[in-house]
């Protein structure tokens, strides 16, 4: 169970980069999360609920676009989704191949941020 | 002033600083000409065993170093000891697996220009290792024949990220009817082409073969050379 500590990056990464941009408060984050990233979806949402508590990101939501894997098939020589990862196979001609195109991501993409409001 | 959200571009990989430090490892390694290994198992696949018989038989010819990660226990290195190299524990504490910040800091002290192999035990683990990269040449994975021929379906992500499978205790294979066409057409049903030894460190059944692959990878990787 790693997605704790990946939690807590991720919520260190995105305060880090709200401070640079001044006075904003991060409402959002969007993740990119690939299939083979050895990062379970379920496990990093409820890890990042914890890793946000009692920081500036507590409220925040995280946004994840989980991304297939993608490998390039030597026979048909075109990237083409597995359909499993239990199978590194061409979906189409069933040639294997070990070359993985994407699918290995884990990273924050952007983040929905909102001025706070100044006090007088 | 405005306070409507607005979306801003970050593209920043989470594993960036680990990424960095595993660059700079990967380096020193092929500077200081050693080629560094690492081994990746669940708990009792007969990772210490197959170190310890490693280390053993290539004590004699070759320079070797060991670091091993545990969650708790220094009895590894104590174990490991017997053979004579170097071997520093890397004690985890809670976390699951390695990352490249804890290899470097372990090699405080040690001059790797003198080294030839450096070998470097994960925690016993096949989930969370898969994700960090530790600077190694070249990742081992280790299944026993007492594990069951369906490892590699069931933990796809780590048998993905390593370079070579090892079968482990083939000395039992027979007591416990393992299906070795199985284990081989799993492995490379998730990692197509992988290299595979079946090996015993208890026998020395098959570790001939798999030294030979070390010591191939060795000169390959240009480490001889420019040690």
């Amino acid at each position: 169970m790693h997605e704790l500590s990946i939690a807590m990056s991720i919520v260190e990464m995105a305060q880090e980069e709200a401070e640079s941009r001044g006075q904003v408060q991060v409402q959002a984050i969007h993740l990119r999360l690939g299939k083979l990233s050895g990062v379970v979806k379920e496990a990093l949402l409820s890890s990042y609920e914890i890793a946000c508590h009692a920081t500036p990101l507590e409220g925040s939501q995280l946004l994840i676009e989980e991304i297939p894997v993608e490998v390039f098939c030597p026979k048909c020589k075109i990237p083409r989704l597995v359909t499993s990862i239990q199978w590194f196979c061409c979906p189409e001609c069933g040639t294997a191949t070990p070359t993985v195109l994407r699918g290995k991501e884990l990273e924050v993409v952007a983040l929905e941020i909102k001025a706070l409001e100044t006090v007088e | 002033m405005s306070a409507e959200p607005r979306l801003v571009e970050v593209r920043k990989n989470v594993l960036k600083q680990n990424d960095v430090i595993a660059r700079a490892l990967r380096e020193r390694f092929r500077q200081a000409g050693v080629l560094a290994v690492s081994f990746v198992s669940s708990p009792g696949s007969g990772k210490t065993a197959f170190l310890e018989k490693t280390l053993t038989l290539l004590h004699p010819r070759y320079r070797v170093a060991a670091l091993v990660g545990d969650l708790a226990t220094e009895n590894d290195s104590a174990r490991l000891a017997r053979s004579q190299a170097p071997v520093k524990q890397i004690i985890t504490g809670t976390v699951c697996h390695l990352e490249a910040a804890m290899v470097q800091n372990a090699l405080d002290g040690w001059v790797l220009n003198h080294l030839d192999f450096l070998f470097i035990e994960n925690v016993g683990n096949l989930v969370c290792p898969s994700s960090y990269d530790l600077g190694e040449d070249l990742r081992f994975v280790l299944l026993s024949v007492t594990e069951g021929e369906d490892k590699p379906l069931k933990y796809p992500t780590i048998f993905n990220s390593a370079d070579v499978a090892v079968i482990t205790k083939s000395d039992l294979a027979a007591a416990v009817e393992f299906d070795e066409a199985a284990a081989n057409r799993n492995i490379q049903a998730v990692r197509p082409g992988m290299e595979v030894f079946k090996l015993s460190a208890k026998t020395g059944e098959g570790m001939t073969e798999y030294l030979e692959f070390l010591e191939h990878r060795r000169v390959r990787s240009g480490a001889a050379a420019s040690a």
